[in-house]
Formats: C-alpha cells, sequence, structure tokens
C-alpha cells in the first residue's frame, strides 16, 4: 500500500468494530451490577491488586505508548527511549512517595485528598480544575490519533475515528462508570499487550530470517547515510511539511514546492539544506532515494544511532522529559483514581509494582517497531506522521493478506488504546465534576461524563496534530507542576498550608500553561520559540515545589489542625485499623449507604 | 482494669449465692469481665495513644514516617543516580555509542532493555523493606 491512496483494509475495520463491540459487551455485562456511586466513582474500593495492576496499565498504555514512541524512535532514534523509560519510571516514584499512603488517607479524587490534608475548599477547587485541564490536555491526543488510524484503513476524514471513540468512551462509562471501566481495562491491557507483540514476533522473524519484503540485515541502520526508499514510494503530504535536504535527491512531483508550482522530474540538491512543501503535493521517490526528513527529525542513521545528537540542548531537553515523566505519573488524575479502589494501601503498593512489571513487558515491542519503520516506512519521515509507524509498518513488511491482517491487529490495538484511556480520563474527569461541580448524584456524573467527551472532542477539531508522544509529555509536566509537589510535600511535610499549595500549583501550572500556549502559536507562526518551550518540566517542577515551601513557611499559622491526625491515618500499617475512607454521606441515598455496609467484593 | 474487679471478684460472688440460696437451685453466677488483663489491654493503650497524639504517640508515629520517607528517597536516590547519570554519560564519553554488544549499539540496550529490570528490582526492594518496616510498627505497639 502506498502512501497516497487509501484503501479499505477490511481486516482493519472488523478488528475495530470486534475492539468496540467487546468493550461494550465487558462493560455492559458487568456494569449491570454498577448501581450506587461509589460503584461509579470507585468500583467500591474493593478490586483486587493484581487485576488493578492490569487495569491500571491498560488505562495508561495510551495512544503515546501505543503509537507515539514507536514513532518518536522512528524520527529521534535512541533518545526517544526516554519516554518509556520515563512513563515506567513514573510508577517507581508513585509507589516510593505516594502509593500507600495516599490509599489510606481515603479519599476519593485528587480534589477530595487536597482538602482532607489541607482542609480547604477553596484550594479544593483549584485542584478540581486542574484535574479537568490536565483530563482534557491528554484526552487530546488520543482522539486526534484516532483519527489518524481510522484515515489511514478507510477512506474517511479524519474526524471520523474521532468521534467514534468518543461516542464508544461516553456510552460505555454512562452505563456503568468505574465498575465496567475497572474490567474493561484489565482486558484491554491484555489484548494491547497481544496487539503490539505478536505482529512484532512475527515481523521480526520474518526480518531476521530474510521472509519479508525489502531489504535484509541492520546493516542498513548502521550505515552512514540517511535512510532510504527501498522501492518506488509515492508520497502524499496532507499538512505543509519543511523538509531537510542532506544528500541530493531526483524525484517526481506534482503540486506546490517552496511556493512554486511544480509538475514532473524535480531535482532537490543539498546545498538547497531546507524545501518547503505545500499541502495536497505529491512527492514520488526511485528505489534508493535518499529520504528527505521533516525538520526536527534526525536526518541521517549515523546519528540516529547515538544519544544527544546536538550536544547541550538535547541534554536539557532529556532530563526535562526525564522530570515530567517521573513525577508527572502521580498527578494524573485517571490514574490516582484507579488507586482508590484497592482495599488498603498494602495493596497500593502491590499494585504499583504489578504495574511496573507490565509495562516493561510491554515497552519492549514498540522500540523493536520503531527501529524497524526506519527500514522500511521512510515515507512516514516525509509526511512528519510519523505516528502512524505500528500501523503501517506490518503491510510493508508482510507481503499480501497475512499483512493486512497484522495490520488490522496493530490497528485495533490502537484503538483499544485510545478505548482505554480515553475511558478512564473520562471517568476521573467527570467523576471530578459530578462531585465538585455538579452535585453528585448517579443522574449529574451521567451528565458529566458527556461535557468531559464533548470539550476535547471541540479542542480535537480546532487543534492542529502534533506528535501524540510530545504533546503527551507536556501533560506530564503540568501534572508534576501542580499535583506533584502538593502530594508528595502533603504526604510527608507536616508544614505544608493550603496557602502554600496553592500558591505552588498556580506558579506551576501557569508556567507550564503558558510554556503550552507559547508553543501553541509559534507552531502555528514558524517555530520560534526555543526547545525548552515544548518540554519545560525541569525548570517550572523546581520552581513549584520551591514556592510551595517558601510560602508554606511564611504562612505557617494557617496550618490545619489536624495534621497529626491525617499524616497519622495516612503512614500507619493497615493493621492498625487507621484506614478510614472519607465520608460520602452526600453522595447517594439511604438505601446505597446501607447496601455498601455489606460491600464484600463482587466481579 | 481495677475498676471492674472491686465489686464483682470471684470469691465474694460464691460468698452471696451461699447466704441467700434458700429458695430454690440458686441461678448461677456469671463472672463479668470488662477487659482482659492480658495483651489486649496494652494495644488499645498504644492505639489510643496514638489516635489521642499524646506526645509518646506523637514521637512513634513521626519517627515511623521518618524510617519511610528515608527509605523512599534512598531507593528513589539510587534510581536517579542510575539513570539520571546516563545522559551526562554519553555526552561525555561519545564512543559508547560506537560499542556494539551482540549486533546491537550499547545505548540502545542500555535505554531500552537495562533500566526496567533495575527499576522493578529497585520498587520489589522498596515493597519487601516498606512492609517490614510496618511489620515492626505494628509489633511494637502491639507488644
Amino acid at each position: 500500500m502506498s502512501g497516497t491512496a487509501v484503501e479499505v483494509n477490511l481486516w482493519a475495520v472488523a478488528g475495530i468494530l470486534l475492539v468496540a463491540v467487546v468493550t461494550f459487551y465487558v462493560g455492559f455485562r458487568s456494569s449491570r451490577m454498577a448501581s450506587t456511586t461509589q460503584d461509579f466513582l470507585v468500583a467500591r474500593r474493593t478490586v483486587r491488586s493484581r487485576r488493578n495492576a492490569a487495569a491500571v496499565s491498560g488505562e495508561y498504555l495510551s495512544a503515546a505508548s501505543f503509537l507515539g514512541v514507536a514513532g518518536l524512535v522512528l524520527k529521534d532514534g535512541v533518545d526517544a527511549l526516554w519516554y518509556p523509560i520515563g512513563f515506567t519510571a513514573g510508577y517507581l516514584a508513585l509507589m516510593l512517595f505516594v502509593a500507600a499512603p495516599l490509599r489510606r488517607s481515603g479519599a476519593y479524587t485528587l480534589p477530595d485528598f487536597v482538602e482532607a490534608r489541607l482542609g480547604s475548599t477553596g484550594l479544593r477547587k483549584l485542584a478540581t480544575g486542574f484535574v479537568i485541564i490536565i483530563g482534557v490536555l491528554y484526552l487530546l491526543p488520543q482522539l486526534q490519533s484516532a483519527g489518524l488510524v481510522v484515515s489511514r484503513i478507510m477512506p474517511v476524514p479524519t474526524w471520523v475515528g474521532t468521534v467514534v471513540v468518543v461516542i464508544v468512551v461516553v456510552v460505555n462509562v454512562l452505563g456503568g462508570g468505574m465498575r465496567a471501566i475497572t474490567v474493561v481495562q484489565a482486558f484491554q491491557y491484555w489484548l494491547k499487550l497481544f496487539a503490539i507483540a505478536a505482529p512484532t514476533f512475527i515481523m521480526c522473524a520474518l526480518f531476521i530470517g530474510g521472509g519479508g519484503a525489502g531489504p535484509r540485515g541492520e546493516a542498513t541502520l548502521t550505515a552512514e547515510s540517511p535512510p532510504v526508499f527501498y522501492e518506488e514510494t509515492t508520497v502524499r503530504i496532507d499538512t505543509p511539511v519543511r523538509l531537510q535536504i542532506k544528500q541530493d535527491v531526483w524525484l517526481w512531483a506534482d503540486g506546490t514546492v517552496d511556493g512554486a508550482p511544480a509538475h514532473g522530474s524535480t531535482f532537490w540538491s543539498a546545498l538547497r539544506r531546507e524545501v518547503r512543501v505545500e499541502a495536497g503535493t505529491t512527492l514520488k521517490f526511485p528505489p534508493t532515494a535518499v529520504v528527505p526528513s521533516i525538520v526536527g527529525a534526525t536526518p541521517d542513521n549515523a546519528s540516529w544511532v547515538k544519544p544527544n545528537p546536538d550536544g547541550a540542548s538535547d541534554l536539557f531537553t532529556t532530563y526535562s522529559l526525564i522530570f515530567a515523566t517521573f513525577l508527572g505519573t502521580m498527578g494524573l488524575p485517571h490514574v490516582l483514581v484507579r488507586f482508590y479502589t484497592n482495599p488498603d494501601g498494602k495493596a497500593a503498593r502491590r499494585t504499583t509494582l504489578h504495574v511496573m512489571l507490565l509495562l516493561a513487558l510491554f515497552y519492549l515491542f514498540p522500540m523493536i517497531l520503531g527501529a524497524l519503520s526506519r527500514i522500511y516506512v521512510p515515507e512516514l519521515l516525509v509526511t512528519g506522521r510519523t505516528d502512524a509507524a505500528v500501523t503501517a509498518l506490518p503491510q510493508k513488511l508482510v507481503p499480501g493478506v497475512a499483512g493486512d491482517i497484522l495490520g488490522a491487529v496493530t490497528a485495533a490495538g490502537a484503538f483499544a488504546a485510545f478505548l482505554s484511556t480515553s475511558s478512564g480520563l473520562v471517568v476521573s474527569v467527570s467523576g471530578v465534576l459530578s462531585t465538585d461541580v455538579l452535585r453528585g448524584r448517579v443522574r449529574d456524573f451521567r451528565w458529566a461524563a458527556i461535557i468531559a467527551g464533548a470539550i476535547p472532542l471541540g479542542l480535537a477539531f480546532v487543534l492542529r496534530p502534533n506528535d501524540v508522544s510530545l504533546s503527551i509529555g507536556v501533560t506530564f509536566a503540568l501534572a508534576a507542576s501542580t499535583f506533584c509537589p502538593v502530594l508528595v510535600l502533603g504526604i510527608w511535610w507536616r508544614k505544608l498550608t493550603w496557602v502554600g499549595a496553592g500558591a505552588g500549583m498556580i506558579v506551576g501550572g501557569g508556567l507550564v500553561i503558558a510554556a503550552i500556549v507559547v508553543d501553541v502559536v509559534s507552531r502555528y507562526t514558524g517555530d520560534w520559540a526555543p526547545g525548552f518551550v515544548r518540554q519545560p518540566a525541569l525548570i517550572t517542577v523546581p520552581i513549584a515545589f520551591i514556592v510551595v515551601l517558601v510560602v508554606s513557611k511564611a504562612t505557617h499559622r494557617r496550618l490545619p489542625g489536624d495534621t497529626s491526625r491525617t499524616l497519622l491515618r495516612m503512614h500507619a500499617p493497615d493493621p492498625l485499623g487507621f484506614i478510614r475512607d472519607r465520608d460520602v454521606a452526600r453522595f447517594g441515598t439511604a438505601e446505597e449507604r446501607a447496601r455498601l455496609a455489606d460491600g464484600r467484593h463482587r466481579r | 482494669m481495677s475498676r471492674h474487679s472491686a465489686g464483682t471478684g470471684p470469691g465474694r460472688g460464691a460468698k452471696d449465692s451461699e447466704e441467700n440460696g434458700s429458695a430454690g437451685p440458686p441461678p448461677r453466677r456469671k463472672r463479668v469481665v470488662l477487659a482482659d488483663s492480658r495483651a489486649p489491654v496494652t494495644v488499645l493503650r498504644t492505639v489510643v495513644e496514638l489516635e489521642e497524639q499524646t506526645s509518646y504517640g506523637e514521637e512513634l508515629v513521626r519517627g515511623f514516617i521518618r524510617v519511610q520517607l528515608w527509605t523512599a528517597v534512598r531507593l528513589g536516590a539510587i534510581v536517579v543516580f542510575l539513570l539520571g547519570g546516563l545522559p551526562v554519560l554519553f555526552f561525555f564519553i561519545p564512543a559508547i555509542a560506537d560499542v556494539t554488544l551482540a549486533g546491537v549499539r550499547l545505548p540502545w540496550l542500555l535505554l531500552g532493555v537495562a533500566p526496567f529490570p533495575v527499576l522493578f528490582g529497585i520498587g520489589y526492594w522498596y515493597n519487601v523493606l516498606a512492609e517490614r518496616h510496618e511489620r515492626d510498627f505494628v509489633d511494637m505497639v502491639e507488644k
């Protein structure tokens, strides 16, 4: 299949439909039991640690993990591997500093924790605001890449996939809330693992054994030159791109290049360095032509295999990314809400350990796929749609129907990734919305779910898509600059005041949001923003911590009176029985609460 | 502990039943004990002390939190040192990128494979330590 015409891959359509239907079914089956507000919000806190770990991983492995990591490996090479490392290490930080005490605090949501610890309703509102912002920012790339994947397997505009994902997620959440989602998420982890592992094994076997199409051996990756097209390749440019020319290339172009119309055979000299290709242009490259990659990608293989090709600025970006992912995971609302479903603190820790194992298992595969796609689908470097690598690779590497089927498996896995992450985000955002903004009844939760699906849907249409993992990276930076200081200091430091926490959240969050705005504006007006704007965590997180510390010290008169009691409850080992779930008297009816009293574990 | 044992000791109870046991078989007297004088009393006392935040209980909790925090910080520092050192290492010794191990460049192995067992190992270690500290604390409180 070439980059131009999109034929309907019936296998992939069937795979995606199957994922959607099974998601519906599993959700429906288990949602018949969900009836109380606690069911909807935290699955009655009785989910077992192994299943919970699969559910956390299922929820966490988003489009950024399933598609984005491979895409970034294709584009940036070995430096992109910091993403999976950070995504996993974030759980270690969560486990070391947050998991067990947070669970024992008995709070429902992040704003609930903030209020329980610091006793300020104003701060609770602020936290609610940030939960919603983070949730929406995180949902956005999921929806955009859903559109990308669907438009690659069917001749439909990109908005179709986006709308489909939103509808499936919102309907599912409306049906059963958290309880249904737990089972769905656990199921989807295994689905995603299969959908990425099986094609990887088959393609590796073909690649090493020489059974696949195209070039052989890893010699092609270690050559000094840029990657080359191994067969005649037609590329259609859908969004304007700037390409860097490192070696002379002959090609056939039809459309607009560098502002002038181009029809027929063209020569791009290495002296031109950069070429601007407008949308709607078709480029045809002969075999062995050198691949011109978009500005920002690593152009030649020699620097692709090496870390930090650009020196100090790369070093800053790398550390910033490590910071954001390591500390940001604990501030993601859809991850945290899962920890409230553990029965006690010890189980929360064990769940985290399990999650790290499951994530490490998964992340081996996108790395391999990313490296393979540098050889087989280099045209993605021309269009810049590197996120499509995982779904495009099988059809190039495996000839015939087998390739279509493998492509269908990866597309279905990607769809599962959108569904699970979006479900988790919609549940947590609407949980917060319904209890803090609306009045906390089951009906409000349903309205909140619709709102939580509609806002990012609208934004997905307005904003220009970016690399999934990059925009996810900024979301991590926002979480790390707002909730991480409040959580860590709130759990371990007695002298935290609500003023300090609020100031830290406003300053840290404000800086990251400013960086996001600057980045978006600069991308529309010619990429003038400096590199740290893309990943500001290395600057904003320390500032947020310092602000929290300094302001708390300055306002020590506002220490909450029950700090000792709260800390005791958070840290006392579970057998002592201090764990007390926060009173949820304002949720649900008397009958619902009576039913909670005998809340044993049900599946 | 001592409040209830004064009035209704077993000895006195037996004497009473002999004195006015004229009509029919005397109703069997039961020994009512509010609290056993053995272990559980001390459990309650320490737990209550924790709950009421007496200076002793407060000190216990503070010490325990400090131990847990130090464990977490130390293990976190190991990870930061191991992983955080890699970019600097690559930056200052670029020759590492040319080393090949089993057909794969060393940086790819160091970043793609090695961190995950390290992270899991540290996590496992913390889990063991944290649960041990918690058990010790519970043992101490219940003794």
